[in-house]
């Protein structure tokens, strides 16, 4: 009975790091068709930079910070001098995010080496919480906690504010939108910097859960993909969704038949581009 | 003369090695001008090219407003106070009618005071679905709905491409009457249409298209429902 709920738990905090990876990629998607193949490597990035920070300061704070504003930097650059310029051309458009997604990671093994990192936590962090069923540590239900407080946040935004209201009119239609008066390519620009904020912050903690290594970047950014195509690109609920059930099935696969690990990963993703390729709340285009 | 408000010189517009238009010259001043044609004449690759939405290839002058806008996004000719009612409504399925009439809300450059609820008496029958979503309401309540959004940006001048396709013969006529009355307010209303009652109702003249050009174009005192005209260039009678 244990075994379930550790898996169970498990799959719920993979559930929220997949979730604070994906939502504001999917967004961003949704908003020019755009997939940043670079996604993984901002995690990785922000991972790095927010350890060594947490190492060089002490403070936990510091490092998720400097790990979100690294990636933050990073994607607003991108954006700003490589991708508009090659705005429109999807091939174009995808070869340049993985090519500056690969650049990243092999900078960072110079930088770092490629000896595995985890994160620094403090006793108090580290020590398990009694969740009733069984014990659990304090730091991984500080991440869920965190993914859910977001993915509230980005709901209300997303519902109620007229920033929200463009979003959801430009991810419908772009060109309508912008042929009432909304500037898609400077939403695209700031959703694109939050999602590369986002990223780098799952990087940081994300470390506690998952020691940073080489290929990581690739692993996050394919369950990421798998998450954002299962729940719907441009979908926020289907990002949550998405990230539920890749992380469930991530846990479990993991737990029982860890052979067949990424079958079961890629089965749902292959059946929904089959059979639903909008994705389980998005639209069809 | 009076002063243009959409002025356009020599406009062409290619789609790959086609050309869409050929050569457009006409203007808009304080009034309702209809832009009526068949089916593929290019009605709708004018709007869309002084929107600039498409195609790429447009060349020639575009001014609305007083500002050449050939080669800006559609976001900037949008915000220089042009409203612009799209083919089809294209209407945001994730937005509700009230959001849709609230993002678009703004002041525009004819101190004209349209708003929500002034939309709202227009079409009372959108009034009563506020809370609906763009793919949840009738096809008449979509125009009208794109019709109000067009609106409450309290345009300068306004795009609409085919508006009363779909609408009930009373609506036509409220939305007809409410063009003429916009254009007694000081706004350019160019209104591409196939309905010749609508056209009639609403419009001071009209440019004839054909195969992208510009045939005809209605003289002072020449009725637009002239029986005559109408069938050599729409191929209708009324």
């Amino acid at each position: 009975m244990n075994t379930l709920y550790f898996l169970t738990l498990n799959g719920l905090t993979m559930a929220a790091l997949l979730f604070i990876m994906a939502s504001g990629l999917t967004l961003a998607f949704g908003l020019m068709r755009v997939v940043n193949l670079a996604h993984g490597a901002f995690y990785l990035l922000g991972g790095y930079v927010g350890v060594q920070v947490i190492n060089d300061t002490g403070s936990l704070t510091l490092g998720l910070l400097a790990g979100g504003c690294i990636a933050l930097v990073g994607g607003l650059l991108m954006e700003r001098f490589l991708l508009q310029r090659v705005r429109g051309l999807d091939l174009s458009e995808a070869l340049m995010t993985i090519a500056v997604g690969l650049i990243i990671a092999d900078a960072l093994l110079v930088v770092y080496g490629g000896q595995p990192v985890s994160l620094p936590l403090s006793r108090e962090l580290r020590a398990p919480v009694d969740l009733g069923v069984m014990m659990y540590p304090y730091f991984r239900v500080l991440i869920m906690v965190f993914a859910l407080l977001l993915g509230i946040l980005l709901w209300l935004v997303m519902t109620y504010t007229r920033l929200g209201a463009a979003i959801r009119a430009g991810v419908d239609d772009r060109e309508t939108a912008m042929s009432q008066g909304i500037n898609v390519p400077l939403l695209f620009g700031g959703v694109f910097a939050v999602a590369s904020f986002l990223a780098g912050i799952a990087g940081v903690i994300g470390t506690s859960y998952m020691s940073l290594t080489q290929g990581l970047d690739v692993r996050v950014l394919m369950l990421s993909l798998v998450v954002i195509i299962i729940g719907g690109m441009g979908s926020l609920k289907g990002a949550a969704v998405g990230a539920l059930i890749t992380g469930m099935v991530s846990s479990f696969a993991t737990g029982y038949l860890p052979q067949f690990a990424l079958f079961f990963l890629f089965l749902p993703m292959t059946l929904i581009l089959v059979f639903r390729p909008q994705g389980l709340f998005g639209r069809a285009a | 003369m009076t002063e243009m408000i959409i002025d356009v010189e020599n406009l062409k517009a290619h789609y790959g090695l086609g050309q869409a238009l050929q050569n457009l010259n006409f203007g808009v001043g304080k009034e309702c001008v209809a832009i009526m044609g068949r089916n593929g004449v290019g009605k709708t690759t004018l709007a869309r090219a002084l929107m600039g939405l498409a195609p790429p290839q447009a060349s020639g002058s575009v001014k609305l407003l007083g500002q050449q806008v050939l080669g800006l996004p559609p976001h900037r000719i949008a915000h220089l106070g042009v409203g612009y009612v799209p083919q089809g409504r294209r209407l945001f399925p994730s937005l509700s009618v009230d959001e849709h009439l609230q993002l678009n809300a703004r002041k525009g450059p004819t101190g004209q005071q349209w708003s929500a609820s002034r939309v709202f008496e227009l079409f009372p029958s959108l009034g009563q679905r506020r809370r609906a979503y763009g793919d949840q309401i009738s096809g008449g309540e979509r125009s009208m709905l794109a019709i109000g959004r067009a609106l409450v940006t309290n345009p300068g001048c306004l795009i609409l491409d085919e508006p009363t396709e779909g609408l009930a013969p009373a609506v036509v006529e409220d939305v007809a009457l409410s063009l003429k009355e916009l254009s007694r307010e000081g706004v350019a209303v160019l209104l591409i249409e196939q309905n010749v009652k609508a056209a009639v109702m609403a419009a001071d003249r009209a440019y004839f298209m054909s195969e992208g050009k510009i045939v005809h174009e209605t003289v002072d005192g020449e009725s637009m429902s002239d029986e005559a005209t109408l069938g050599r260039y729409l191929g209708v009678s009324v």
